[in-house]
């Protein structure tokens, strides 16, 4: 379902003052397992993908298949994955960071916690053709609670079958944003030293003062930065938007889908490559974000 | 006597396609000597083996076949590939990406070039086919003199096997016989009517496109028609986006769906109440192919699952899962065909049209420019 990896906000670890010899080296060889991972599965892939985009199916250099991502049809597949993501990642990041605060008030080592945390991370992952079957069997056209609703007199579908269609992603998107909201704005929530609170009483503060001049600022660079990721988990689902929407390929990584194995339109093999390269150049850009906010965040985290 | 189907109507649409097809490959291919009769790689037909028998030894000796792409709900192959097994119980067959397409089919004999895993034959709509001659190895079957010459690539590059018209399936007990293609844009049909797949992508869809065009009174030069058709529907909104499965038409969330009458025809397993409507007028056929990999793990294999395939015994399988298959003709003038699954077939278009390669391509051009925004 994601590609995004979730990231723990930290920033407080630094690697003690690299010392020469034996053990240098062997700071080295214990990175080398990471260095590969990244050559393998980051580094290659995206070369392959630059690549592919940037010939055509002799071999021959070409800018072609750049050049047709200005095409309106997949432009418009470019911006309705863009208003898909960022709002999941805005409904997802608001639900989810009031989860988040909602839990500060039970005990870290509860059951209640617990049990949330691990939902959380199962949820999180909970993606693809079961979650879209899910919703299916639930608000599908015959699904247990459209039957209900249709018993009630309410005809959710009365516009048409939605549910199919590109606003039919919203919902299941949301499902897994929320949760992975809470795993990754955890930590930062969690973060929060009593001490400050207690220093803002000490000075006079009341509760709204404490959360308008200390704890939304210190973590808004979190909130940020975990709506970034959202984004990018979101931009880059695939497998739960095949299941729904057979149409149109709507989205980018559908798009590419069609272009890698259409058997009606052949020989465009190579935009795929290019499509690639348009979600690279997106995904990184928001990465670079993240990472910028990122660091203004660990200032105040260890 | 005519309680037969007229599998006349659908052999003249194809020719000229196939005509095409052999003008573009006609020239691919020599006869290997006779003198390498043991290579079953090289071998063009039973002769190059010896006998049927030698064929059958040598395929049981390499002990294993590779197909893909093949689903078991799909014009009966999971009965085919049962009974294969049972022929030949020596033989392992692997049965591999059963849902992937035509196109993916191809990549993974390239991608898997040099191993065992490569698939060893191709189920393949007629665009991949015509564009991919370099993959297969020419194979003539023993029973080719049967299969009518509008259905073969000349030297058995790759051979029209099975087919049928597009058509209608829909849940009788919920929903009006639909009477002509106009009827579907009506109210009755809320919320009901999907395709089986995208048109951009999977060759019934798109040929589901190609029948709105001709029952919209367009022709195969332009498929705007049928785009047109489906935008209404939508608008409508009829139109119903989700991938058909069998999972879709047992549960009711798919109720009306174009697709291939044998395809449409299984369904019926699924729901009981399902039957199927080919319209009259001009109707719109396919066929699939079947063609050798020329890098095939298991040549042997890969050319007697093509014997079998092309035999009274495997042709009638396709029959008994609703589809018509290439030596139709040929079987019920010999008295080999099965009777009473022929006679199930839906009743046959008074005319029948399959676009040309050019057709195809033009299409499948404008689908990919118009669609998305068309049924959005």
């Amino acid at each position: 379902m994601t590609t995004a990896t979730p990231v723990t906000p930290d920033g407080a670890e630094r690697t003690a003052p690299p010392r020469r010899g034996a053990s240098h080296l062997l700071a080295w060889l214990g990175l080398a397992p990471f260095l590969a991972y990244v050559l393998l599965f980051l580094a290659l892939p995206t070369v392959l993908a630059l690549a592919s985009g940037l010939f055509d199916s002799d071999g021959a250099f070409t800018l072609d298949n750049v050049a047709a991502l200005g095409d309106p049809v997949i432009l418009t597949t470019f911006w309705s994955s863009t208003w898909l993501s960022l709002l999941t990642a805005v409904v997802g990041a608001v639900l989810g960071a009031l989860v988040c605060y909602a839990m500060l008030g039970l005990s870290e080592t509860g059951p209640m916690r617990t049990a949330v945390d691990a939902a959380a991370g199962v949820f999180a992952q909970f993606g693809g053709v079961m979650l879209a079957f899910a919703f299916i069997a639930t608000i599908g056209l015959q699904g247990v609670v459209t039957q209900l609703l249709t018993g009630a007199g309410i005809d959710i579908f009365a516009d048409g079958p939605w549910i199919y269609e590109l606003p039919g992603l919203i919902l299941p998107y949301v499902f897994f944003q929320i949760p992975l909201m809470v795993i990754t704005f955890m930590p930062a929530l969690s973060a929060l030293k009593p001490q400050w609170a207690e220093a803002n009483l000490t000075l006079g503060g009341m509760r709204a003062s404490f959360w308008t001049r200390v704890g939304i600022p210190v973590l808004a660079p979190s909130f940020l930065a975990c709506t970034l990721l959202l984004f990018a988990n979101a931009f880059s689902s695939y497998a739960t938007a095949a299941a729904l929407a057979s149409q149109g390929s709507q989205i980018v990584p559908l798009q590419i889908r069609t272009a890698l194995t259409s058997e009606t339109v052949l020989g465009r093999e190579n935009l795929a490559g290019a499509l690639a390269l348009g979600m690279i150049v997106v995904v990184g850009v928001v990465m670079w974000l993240y990472s910028l906010v990122q660091r203004r965040a660990a200032r105040w985290q260890g | 006597m005519t309680p037969l189907p007229r599998t006349r109507h659908l052999l003249a649409g194809t020719a000229a396609v196939v005509a095409t097809a052999i003008a573009l490959t006609g020239c691919a291919t020599d006869t290997p000597a006779s003198g390498d009769a043991g290579k079953a790689a090289t071998a063009t037909s039973v002769a190059d083996f010896g006998t049927f028998a030698d064929l059958e030894a040598a395929a049981k000796a390499e002990g294993a076949l590779n197909v893909i792409a093949l689903p078991r709900d799909w014009a009966n192959y999971g009965e085919i590939i049962d009974a294969f097994k049972a022929k030949y119980p020596e033989i392992t067959v692997n049965e591999s990406s059963p849902d992937i397409s035509s196109a993916e089919e191809i990549q993974a004999a390239k991608t898997n070039e040099g191993l065992d895993t490569a698939p060893d034959v191709f189920d393949i709509g007629l665009t991949v086919a015509l564009q991919n001659t370099d993959v297969f190895a020419p194979y003539t079957v023993q029973t080719w003199d049967d299969i009518p010459d509008a259905l073969k690539e000349s030297t058995g590059l790759f051979v029209g096997d099975y087919g049928g018209y597009m058509s209608i399936g829909y849940d009788s007990s919920k929903y009006p016989e639909p009477k002509t293609l106009e009827d579907l844009l009506g109210a009755d049909y809320k919320s009901a009517v999907a395709i089986n797949g995208d048109p951009t992508q999977a060759g019934a869809a798109f040929a589901a496109v190609g029948l709105a065009d001709v029952q919209s009174g367009g022709d195969l030069d332009d498929f705007q028609p049928g785009i047109d058709f489906f935008s209404e529907l939508n608008k409508a909104g009829n139109m119903l986006k989700l991938d058909v499965t069998s999972a879709t038409i047992a549960s009711g969330e798919t109720p009306v769906v174009f697709d291939w009458d044998y395809l449409n025809a299984t369904h019926v397993a699924d729901n009981p109440d399902w039957k199927v409507r080919v319209f009259p007028g001009t109707g719109y056929a396919g066929y699939y192919n079947q063609a050798i990999n020329k890098d095939a793990p298991h040549p042997a294999a890969a050319r007697l699952w093509q014997e079998f395939l092309f035999s009274d015994e495997g042709q009638n399988l396709w029959l008994a899962g609703g589809a018509r298959p290439a030596r139709m003709e040929a079987m019920i003038a010999a008295g080999t065909i099965d009777a009473d699954a022929a006679a199930a077939l839906p009743e046959a278009p008074d005319t029948v049209v399959v676009p040309t390669e050019e057709q195809s391509t033009k299409a499948g051009t404008l689908l990919g420019e118009k669609w998305a925004a068309a049924v959005q």
